[in-house]
């Protein structure tokens, strides 16, 4: 039998992992404008000149601003498993940054069991797996299809 | 109308649309030709030459300007080079546009095309994690249309937009392109083949996504005071306006390829009108104009669903009215105001930098009563609409 393959994030410092994950942005020092993912070295904000930001986790929940589907598997980069299966992306807003974040949907749920104002809340999820590692990547989860709390991949 | 912002459209040219798999230059070539003889003037003769960039085709694409230039054959001329995305024609055309204006030349040739390949756009090859537009791919599996989608899933919600009107929108532009030779799908089409086509991005359809497709346009652009001398008292047709402005913070809408939107905790000023308005009313503002002005429109579809939201954003109706007018044949040709009389993307395919000035050949066609098959009766104004990726879009105002 094969050993187990470790998890790892698809991308460094874009969320954690640990617990009930959240996606980590960044706030700006001066203004106390958001950023996802998070800004380093300047402030979208024009009136603001701020160079300094903290790493802040983001609400963990939101409303559905937007949702689709992807009916086609998409092109590289992107890492389909075999066989292909259709996925739902939403855009979810977040209250208290006040911004709208993109990203997959948890398999098993299709497009007619959403709709805009759907509350959801952030997971993690495996986007691929190679022979080392199962790749992690953040996903929506709606609050009415699971339990509160947790990691749909723990 | 400001005269003293005005440039003539001498000649509008095009190499057809299709999937020809050939270089693009050799697309660039035709069209410009096609403009020089249609303005009447000859290579030689052009001071300034501004070409629209492609970033795949290799470094010829790049240098798009030098490209077209090398292959009418060194003059010595002028030349700039334009990237914007989907704006990258519109770029171009400004650019000249700005040196006529400034008297540093007289006589401009503008040219875009393009050879793409099949299938969804993808990112340039590579890893690039520091690079948004490949990361939407790598970690959400976001093409174009999951944003195309996005976009029509609240109008959906917010209007009571139907998948018939959605429909509807690509059997009007299908109808329209039937007579445009330089269209490349001329087929009429029904609302119920397009709802029967496959689901690519719920609510969307493969018959209501724009294809990619290779072509070329080019125009001719002069100094009025040129044009006087040269086109005598027969008339021409202008640009009063190029509208290429960037977002305002925050901007509250998801776009390509973004993976959030701004966030608005800091704005104290408010939430303005969204990018896709601004574009086009920054156009009507240079050009003295108002919306109620436009006898006829050439905006991006590059969903059917999206042509509905420029309906609103550039002031045709108000925000929640785009479905009225659709269904009140007010934007078909022989309706109140035409939109996409070409055919529109639906039609062509984007073939992108060369899109933005095809827009503008079709709405100086317009304008001159050329446009065989589809002509918007006494349009004397028209407008262009289109946006890109990364904070690019543009507008551009045709009058007689
Ligand atoms: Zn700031």
């Amino acid at each position: 039998m094969a050993p187990t393959k470790s998890a790892i994030p698809a991308i460094d410092g874009w969320f954690t992992t640990e617990g009930s994950p959240t996606l980590l942005g960044s706030r700006c020092r001066t203004c106390g404008t958001y950023a996802f993912p998070r800004e380093t070295y300047f402030c979208r904000n024009p009136e603001c000149d701020g160079m300094e930001f903290e790493e802040v986790p983001l609400s963990r929940r939101g409303k559905i601003w937007s949702y689709t589907d992807a009916r086609y598997q998409p092109p590289p980069p992107y890492r389909a498993a075999e066989p292909y299966v259709a996925f739902c992306i939403a855009a979810v807003e977040l209250t208290a940054e006040k911004m709208v974040v993109m990203g997959q949907v948890v398999p098993g749920v299709g497009v007619d069991d959403l709709s805009i104002g759907t509350e959801v809340e952030l997971v993690t999820d495996v986007l691929y797996e190679d022979d080392d590692h199962e790749y992690l990547v953040w996903k929506w989860r709606p609050l009415a299809s699971g339990d509160l709390t947790g990691d749909a991949h723990g | 109308m400001a005269d003293d912002k005005k440039v003539a459209v001498l000649g509008v040219g095009m190499h057809p649309w299709g999937k020809w798999g050939r270089n693009f230059v050799e697309y660039g070539l035709t069209a410009a030709r096609a403009a020089l003889a249609d303005a009447g003037l000859a290579w030689r003769d052009i001071q300034f030459v501004s070409g629209a960039d492609t970033i795949r085709n290799g470094y010829p694409g790049f240098v798009a300007g030098a490209t077209f230039a090398q292959a009418l054959g060194w003059t010595g001329a002028r030349v700039a080079s334009s990237y914007a995305a989907c704006a990258s024609g519109a770029t171009a055309v400004a650019a000249a546009r700005a040196q006529i204006l400034a008297g540093l030349c007289d006589v401009a040739l503008v040219v875009g095309a393009d050879t793409t390949p099949k299938g969804f756009f993808t990112p340039v090859g590579g890893d690039r994690k520091d690079d948004p537009d490949w990361l939407r791919f790598h970690l959400l599996g976001a093409t174009n249309p999951t944003y195309f989608a996005l976009y029509a899933r609240r109008r959906m919600e917010l209007f009571g937009a139907t998948e018939q009107d959605f429909a509807a929108v690509k059997v009007k532009n299908a109808r329209h392109g039937l007579a445009n030779p330089n269209a490349r799908y001329r087929a009429e089409v029904t609302v119920e083949e397009v709802l029967a086509s496959p689901m690519v991005a719920d609510p969307l359809r493969l018959l209501e996504i724009c294809a990619t497709s290779d072509g070329g346009a080019a125009l001719v652009l002069t100094s009025t005071d040129f044009a006087r001398r040269h086109a005598g008292g027969s008339g021409f047709v202008t640009i009063p306006a190029v509208s290429t402005v960037t977002p305002r913070f925050p901007q509250t809408v998801i776009e390509m390829p973004n993976f959030a939107t701004d966030s608005a905790v800091a704005a104290d000023g408010g939430i303005g009108p969204g990018f896709k308005r601004s574009i086009a009313h920054a156009a009507y503002e240079e050009a003295g104009i108002s919306p109620e002005d436009v006898d006829v429109a050439e905006v991006y579809d590059l969903s059917s669903a999206l042509e509905l939201d420029w309906y609103e954003d550039i002031g045709l109706c108000k925000e929640g009215e785009a479905e009225r007018l659709l269904r009140d044949g007010d934007t078909a040709v022989g309706g109140r105001i035409p939109v996409n009389p070409s055919g529109g993307l639906s039609c062509f395919g984007e073939a992108i930098p060369a899109q933005a000035i095809a827009q503008v050949c079709e709405l100086v066609w317009q304008l001159r009563g050329q446009a065989d098959g589809r002509q918007v009766e006494g349009a004397r104004v028209g407008v262009t609409a289109n946006q890109g990726l990364f904070g690019h879009g543009s507008s551009v105002v045709v009058t007689k």
